[in-house]
Order: structure tokens, then sequence, then C-alpha cells
């Protein structure tokens, strides 16, 4: 067992936290981009991709810096710890991943060089009106017309729409709405005609779009794998996505646990610091408990998202989301109220934090939701 | 024992039931409905049709607008309300400023101000907490010092909810400087457009303006405009936290967010069904709603016993009702986010002039942010920490 970075890793971490440090000394700074056109700073995310970020999945043969999941936990933690709003999620880790499993040798030429230069950036269209959490509920349509596809339906808060230039969609050719099979993943240009993208703010600071497709035609060469089977493809995405999440929502939870525990030692009342209570220094201590629990399951999710076993994936994966989420209410709500006033304030970065925890739980499944799984599935440990 | 109404408090809750159903304009229910902001028009437009009926202030006394209720009629009539989405009446009139007015202020100053309050054509702020007095409200620095007959006051407040609106602020401010903390303490009223008050606003975590910082900076403030005798202030607040002990839970509040929460589980798609048929989901909400009927109960044994002792000291009970109640209150607002699930992603100010709602629905958009602004009620008016130590200490003697 080893649960050290290696040198690789630890110069990666570095150079990302100091890009984080840079590009987010202060609240206001981080304010200042969540208000720029598309949400973040355009200048901020070529110097993501000068660091490798956007094509840090990629193998070095395709042109990328053969990083693994790992890697990928090394970069969405310091996203996290910073707050940073740049779209790494949504193009580097959901649109990468499926283009990494998904794309063949033709397609990897196409889009390769514009994603792991940052020029392109990808985003995921998956969440419909009635789907909530099930990857498999589509209702988007596609059909064949001679060598194109055609496709009609909508998408709910795709991430960053508004500012990517390839959306993956998942449109199903074939079956009910709710049957696994007969599903594609499509990868469709935002400007395609036909395609119409309502942007709006997020809670957390970040941005997402309500996509429309109308008799959006694409070649035969915009499907990904299968055009029938995709779903098990699109799993493995929000599998990555998942361990992404984790690690973010980790960044995140260090900086706001660490936040208020300074805190907990600067503030008096009653002529003491309110750290001196101990009924507030049990708190802290259970909101420790909870962020190691939720740093071991983040490492356990990247340890398990290559695995090749698909249903050991998957109990993995959803575990490791109900333990993160469990930990970013409660770390959230109690750093709020151990900070008193302070902490309900957009002046204060806690509570920014305490949002972005807040609606992590929220993407690619609830806690009720991957608690049912890993229990329908029976659960961690063979009986 | 018996936990049913009697038939009058029956007829009772009827009226006060169709009266806010039928006076009060839909569209202000709606927005407390939707946890949606509203304006001061709204407050000060239901405030007025209560008013009129006399149901502004049933808990002041009679000779100043008061209604001669038993608490459980008040009880019903805090529940009726809330249940129908109505606005309170402007809880720094009615239930701070003007118990106290009545109790402690002189005659020249009742008929000056409270009628106005009773019909919000004054709107009043709470000036207690400063940046280094919070819980600690006692170590307050803010002070008054007397000249001639007006005293000038320099200091700071802040948190103050809704004083962009205000017309004139309650404080308490520091007028004995030797005297030992709680001792050197007024309560001084202040018109808010006096020279040298300056308010600047506080956003809070989901986008609103509602609380401020406010700034005295050699404010001159006539003598008449000290509420009570000089340094007795301490005991004035303390009647002000005492005096509305029912109706602190808010458990109509809750209610009517259980029952918006059932009826948009329905319409909203999970599965190949709706959210209310997803059984695990029922029971989350039934188990908010078992909590709630327990606190109910609670609350109704608190308040049975009001009706019996009437003492100035904070009931230990109501930090039990208080803490609970606020807790629930969270928990109904969580449950609204995980139905709103990942829509509950959007914010409010729906960039691109977008008339099309996350997934179509209407409502999704305020859910995360009801969910961030109530994480305030469990920190003001005492937060929850500071209940549970007056529980240890007043009730287990600890
Ligand atoms: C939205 C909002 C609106 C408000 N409106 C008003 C208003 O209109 N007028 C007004 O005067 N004030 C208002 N307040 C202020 C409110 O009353 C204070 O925030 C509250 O008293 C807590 O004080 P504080 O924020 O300074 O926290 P602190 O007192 O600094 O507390 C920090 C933490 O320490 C804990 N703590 C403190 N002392 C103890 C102890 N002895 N034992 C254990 N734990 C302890 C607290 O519970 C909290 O968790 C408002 C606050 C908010 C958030």
């Amino acid at each position: 067992m080893d649960f050290d970075f290696s040198e690789e890793q630890n110069l990666l971490r570095d150079s990302v936290e100091r890009f984080c440090a840079d590009g987010y000394p202060s609240l206001e700074a981080r304010q200042a981009r969540t208000r720029e056109p598309m949400g973040f700073s355009e200048a901020n995310w070529g110097k993501l991709a000068e660091l490798g970020v956007c094509g840090l999945p990629f193998s070095e043969e395709d042109g990328g810096f053969g990083g693994g999941a790992v890697e990928t936990m090394i970069v969405m933690e310091a996203i996290g710890r910073n707050l940073a709003v740049e779209p790494v999620f949504a193009s580097g880790v959901l649109g990468a991943t499926a283009i990494r499993l998904g794309a063949d040798s033709d397609q990897k030429a196409r889009w390769l060089p514009g994603l792991i230069e940052g020029t392109t950036r990808l985003t995921l269209a998956h969440t419909e009106r009635q789907s909530r959490y099930d990857l498999h509920d589509v209702a988007t349509k596609a059909r064949r017309e001679g060598s194109h596809y055609v496709l009609d339906g909508q998408k709910s808060v795709v991430l960053n729409a508004d500012s990517a230039g390839l959306i993956v969609v998942s449109a199903r050719l074939s079956g009910e709405r709710r049957d696994r099979h007969g599903i594609g993943l499509f990868v469709v240009p935002a400007d395609a005609p036909g395609v119409t993208i309502e942007a709006y703010p997020t809670q957390d600071g970040g941005r997402a779009a309500e996509v429309a497709f109308a008799n959006v035609a694409v070649g035969a060469d915009a499907v990904l794998g299968d055009s029938e089977d995709g779903l098990p493809l699109l799993v493995r995405v929000a599998e990555h996505g998942i361990a992404a999440l984790a690690a973010e929502a980790l960044g995140s939870m260090s900086a706001l646990h660490a936040l208020t525990v300074d805190y907990l030692k600067q503030r008096k009342q009653f002529g003491v610091t309110v750290g001196s209570f101990q009924a507030l220094q049990h708190r802290a201590v259970d909101m420790l408990i909870a962020l190691e629990q939720a740093r071991s399951m983040a490492i356990y999710g990247a340890m398990m998202v290559d695995s090749a076993d698909a249903a050991e994936r998957a109990a993995a994966l959803s575990a490791v989301k109900v333990q993160v989420n469990k930990a970013c209410r409660f770390l959230g709500q109690e750093a709020v109220q151990l900070h008193g006033g302070i902490g309900m304030t957009m002046e204060y970065i806690g509570a920014h934090h305490f949002k972005r925890l807040a609606m992590i739980e929220y993407q690619l499944g609830d806690t009720p939701y991957h608690l049912r799984r890993v229990a329908d599935d029976g659960g961690l440990i063979a009986a | 024992m018996d936990l049913r109404f009697t038939a009058e408090e029956i007829a009772f809750r009827d009226e006060v039931r169709s009266f806010c159903r039928e006076k009060i304009p839909a569209e202000i229910r709606r927005k407390v409905s939707e946890g949606r902001g509203l304006g001061k028009d709204d407050v000060v437009t239901a405030q007025r049709i209560l008013n009129a009926r006399g149901w502004a202030v049933p808990h002041w006394p009679k000779e100043w607008g008061g209604q001669d209720w038993t608490p459980i009629q008040r009880y019903i009539y805090t529940e009726e309300l809330l249940q129908a989405a109505v606005p309170l009446p402007q809880q720094f009139n009615c239930y701070m400023f003007g118990p106290v007015l009545a109790t402690f202020g002189n005659q020249a100053q009742r008929e000056r101000f409270l009628a106005r309050a009773a019909n919000l054509d004054d709107w009043w702020c709470q000036g207690f907490s400063e940046p280094g007095a919070g819980s600690d409200l006692a170590s307050l620095k803010t002070k008054a010092v007397r000249d001639g007959d007006h005293y000038v006051v320099d200091g700071q407040k802040t948190w103050t909810t809704l004083g962009q609106h205000a017309d004139w602020i309650f404080c308490l401010v520091r007028t004995d400087m030797e005297a030992k903390k709680q001792r050197g303490i007024s309560f001084l009223v202040m018109d808010m457009t006096t020279p040298g008050i300056t308010v600047r606003p506080i956003i809070t975590l989901e986008g609103r303006h509602e609380v401020n910082e406010v700034f005295f900076d050699s404010v001159r403030v006539p003598v008449e405009n000290l509420v009570g005798e000089e340094n007795k202030g301490w005991d004035y607040a303390k009647f002000l936290l005492a005096n509305e002990r029912t109706g602190i839970a808010r458990i109509g509040l809750t209610k009517e967010r259980i029952q918006r929460i059932k009826r948009l589980a329905r319409e909203m798609p999970s599965g190949a069904g709706s959210m209310w048929d997803d059984g695990d989901f029922r029971g989350r909400v039934a188990e908010v709603e078992i909590e709630l009927k327990a606190l109910e109960i609670t609350q109704m044994r608190v308040a049975a016993k009001q009706g019996r002792a009437d003492s100035v000291q904070p009931d230990p009970a109501s930090s039990l009702l208080k803490i609970r109640g606020s807790q629930l209150q969270q928990a109904a607002t969580e449950l609204l986010v995980e139905l709103a699930g990942p829509f509950s992603l959007a914010a409010p100010a729906r960039g691109g002039g977008g008339n099309n709602p996350p997934g179509g629905f209407d409502w999704v958009d305020a859910a995360a942010p009801s969910y961030f602004n109530n994480r305030k009620v469990s920190i003001y008016g005492g937060s929850n920490e500071i209940q549970h130590n007056v529980i240890a200490k007043g009730i287990l003697g600890l």
C-alpha cells in the first residue's frame, strides 16, 4: 500500500496550486471571474492548458500527459480548495473522458489537438426534465437519415454550455424512454444549426444552460462508439465525474474546515475565544472526522474508477458519492453555524464554499439515489 | 387532558383561516410560499389589511390595539397566518418595539409611536448586535453621551435586518462607561434620517439585501427618545426576548413548506413516476412531519402554561422550541432542494432573458436560496448554541 504521491504528481500539485494562488488571490478576484461573459477568465483557462490540465488524461501517444485518476484528483482538489470556476470539470473531466474512452483514432485526431491546447472546450448534456439522475432515462431522440443523424430534444442544467465548442449529448435511437439499450452519445458542435443555448449562472458561481436540439444534423463520425449501446460509456464518464467531484469537494471542505478552526481561534465573545467552548471544539472535531472519511473515499474513488469490473466500479463510486455528499452537507452547515452571522454573507469566502458543497450533492446523483444503488447491489461487504 | 381545540377555538381558527385566504392578496402569499423576497410594499400591504381587522398586534395591551386573546388563540392566529403564507406582521414593530414601549415607555411616546407602528406607518429596525457583540450582546460598545437635552451617539450596529427600509431604529447603547457590562446600557430610539447615521448593505449568501451595517457618527438624539430609565435597557431587552414566546417555533411555516413539498413532489418526475411515488422520499417527509407534530404539542403545552404564569423572564422551554423549530424549518428547505434535485443548481437571475426555467420547473431556482437563507434561523435571535446553554443552566441546573 502506498498513499504517497510520486515526484511527478507532487510537481503537478505544486504547479496547479501555484496557478490557483495567482489566479485566485482573493474572493474579489474569484467573484470578478464569475462576472466575465463566460463565467471565467479565458486567460486563466489558457494557463491551465499550458500546465497540461486540459490534456491531462490523454495518453502521451495521443499528445496528452498520460495522467490517470490520481492526477485528476490532484487537479480537482486544488480547484475545490480555491473555488476556481474554469470549466475543468465540464470539459477536462466529463467531456475529455467521453472522448478518451469513446473516440476512435480518426475522431481523436480531429478533436484532441484543440482539446489539449485548450482552444476547444467540451461539455456533457445528459440531464433531462424527467431523468433526474438516471443516465439511461433519455427522451432526446436521434434518427438516422442517410449518412446523417438528426437530433431532437431538450437537455437541462448543462454545465458551461455557453463556453463549450462541442457538446457530448445522449440521445435515443431506439427503444422506450427508460430502456438501457438504444442510447447513443453524439458530439455536436455548439454552433450547429438547430442548437439553442439558454445560459444562466448557477448557485455556486458557475454557469449552466438549457440546451435545445431541433432537427440538428450531425455526421456518422459524430457518434462515440456504438450508436445504440452508448450507455456503458456514459456510465463510465459519470463515474469519472463522481471521482472528480469527490476530489473537488475534498479540497473545498479542507479549506472550509481550516477557515472554521481559524475563526474559532480568533473570534472572541464573553472575553474568550469561542474556540475555548468545548461544545464548539467537539463540533470542529466531528467536522474533521467527516473530512477524513471523505478524503479516504475520494482516494478510494480514484483507485476504483478504472477497475475493469463494472459492477464493482459502480458500487464503489456510488459509495464514494454517498460519503462525500454527507460530508458536504454536514461540514458546510456546521461551518456556517460556527461562524455565526459572518458565515451568512456573500463577503465571506466560507459562505461560497458552503454553497459549492451544497450543489455538489446534487450533481451526478444525490445521497438517497446512490445509497439505494449501493443497497440494491448488496452493499460493499459480501454476505 | 384533551388535545383537541374547543368549539370556540375551532370557530376562531376558521375565521382567521378564511380571512387570511380571502383578504391577503394571493400574489403576496405566493411570494412567501415560494421563498422569493418580499418588497417593502408587500409587507406594508399585508400588515395594513390585518391592522384594519384589529389583527396586526393582538398581543399588545388592549388600549393600544391588542386583543384579549388566550395564549391558545394567539397560537392559532400565528399558525394560521404562517400556514396561509401571510407575511407575519413586521416583527420589529409588532413583537419587539411595540411591547417594550407599551410596557416601559411614557405616555407621550406611546401616543407618538404605537399606532403608527401597528399600521406600519413607521418601519422599525433593531440595532442590538455589533461586530464585537453578537452572542455576548452585553459587551456592546456603541455609546451615548449626554450633552444638554441630547445624547450624542457614536458606534456601529450590524446585521440590522431590513434597516434599508427603516424610518426608526431602536438601539441598545452604553450610557454608563464605568458600570459593569449589563448595567450601563440604555434603550434609545433614533430617527434614521438623523445626520450622522449611515447604512451600508450586507448581501446574504443567497444574494439578497436583507441585512445592513449601521454607523453612528456624532448623532444627536433628543433625550425624550430614551425609553424607560437610563441604564435599565438590559431589562427591557430581556423583556423583549421573553415577549414573543408563542409562535417562536414557526410550526405553521414548516407545515406550509411540507404541504408545498407534497404538492410539488407529485409533479416532479422520477423514475417511471413522480417523486411522490418514491417511498423513501415520502418517508423522509414523514419524519419531519412526525417531529413537527411532537413540537406542535410541546408548543401548546408551553402556551397553556403561559396562560397561568406571567413572568418577564424568558421561559427556558422557549429555547427548546427555538432549537427544534429552527431545525425543522431548515429540514423542510433541505427536502425542497432534494426535490429540485439536479435543477437546484440554476440561480434565480437567469441570464439570456430565458423564459425557459430549468427542466421547465418554475420554482426550482428558488429552492437552494431558501435553503441557504434559512441557515440564519439557527444563528439569530440567540444562536442554537446559546439556547442549549440556556436550557443547560435554566432547566438542568448545570
Ligand atoms: C440574517 C441575520 C439577521 C439578523 N438580524 C439582526 C437584527 O435585525 N438586529 C440585530 O441586532 N441582530 C441581528 N442579527 C444578529 C444575530 O443576533 C447574531 O448573529 C447572533 O446573536 C450571533 O452573533 P454573532 O453572529 O456575532 O456570532 P458569535 O456570537 O460570534 O458566535 C459564533 C459562534 O460561537 C457560538 N457561541 C458563542 N458563544 C457561545 C457560548 N457561550 N457557548 C457555545 N457557543 C457559543 C455561536 O453559537 C456561533 O456558533 C442577525 C443575524 C443574521 C444572521
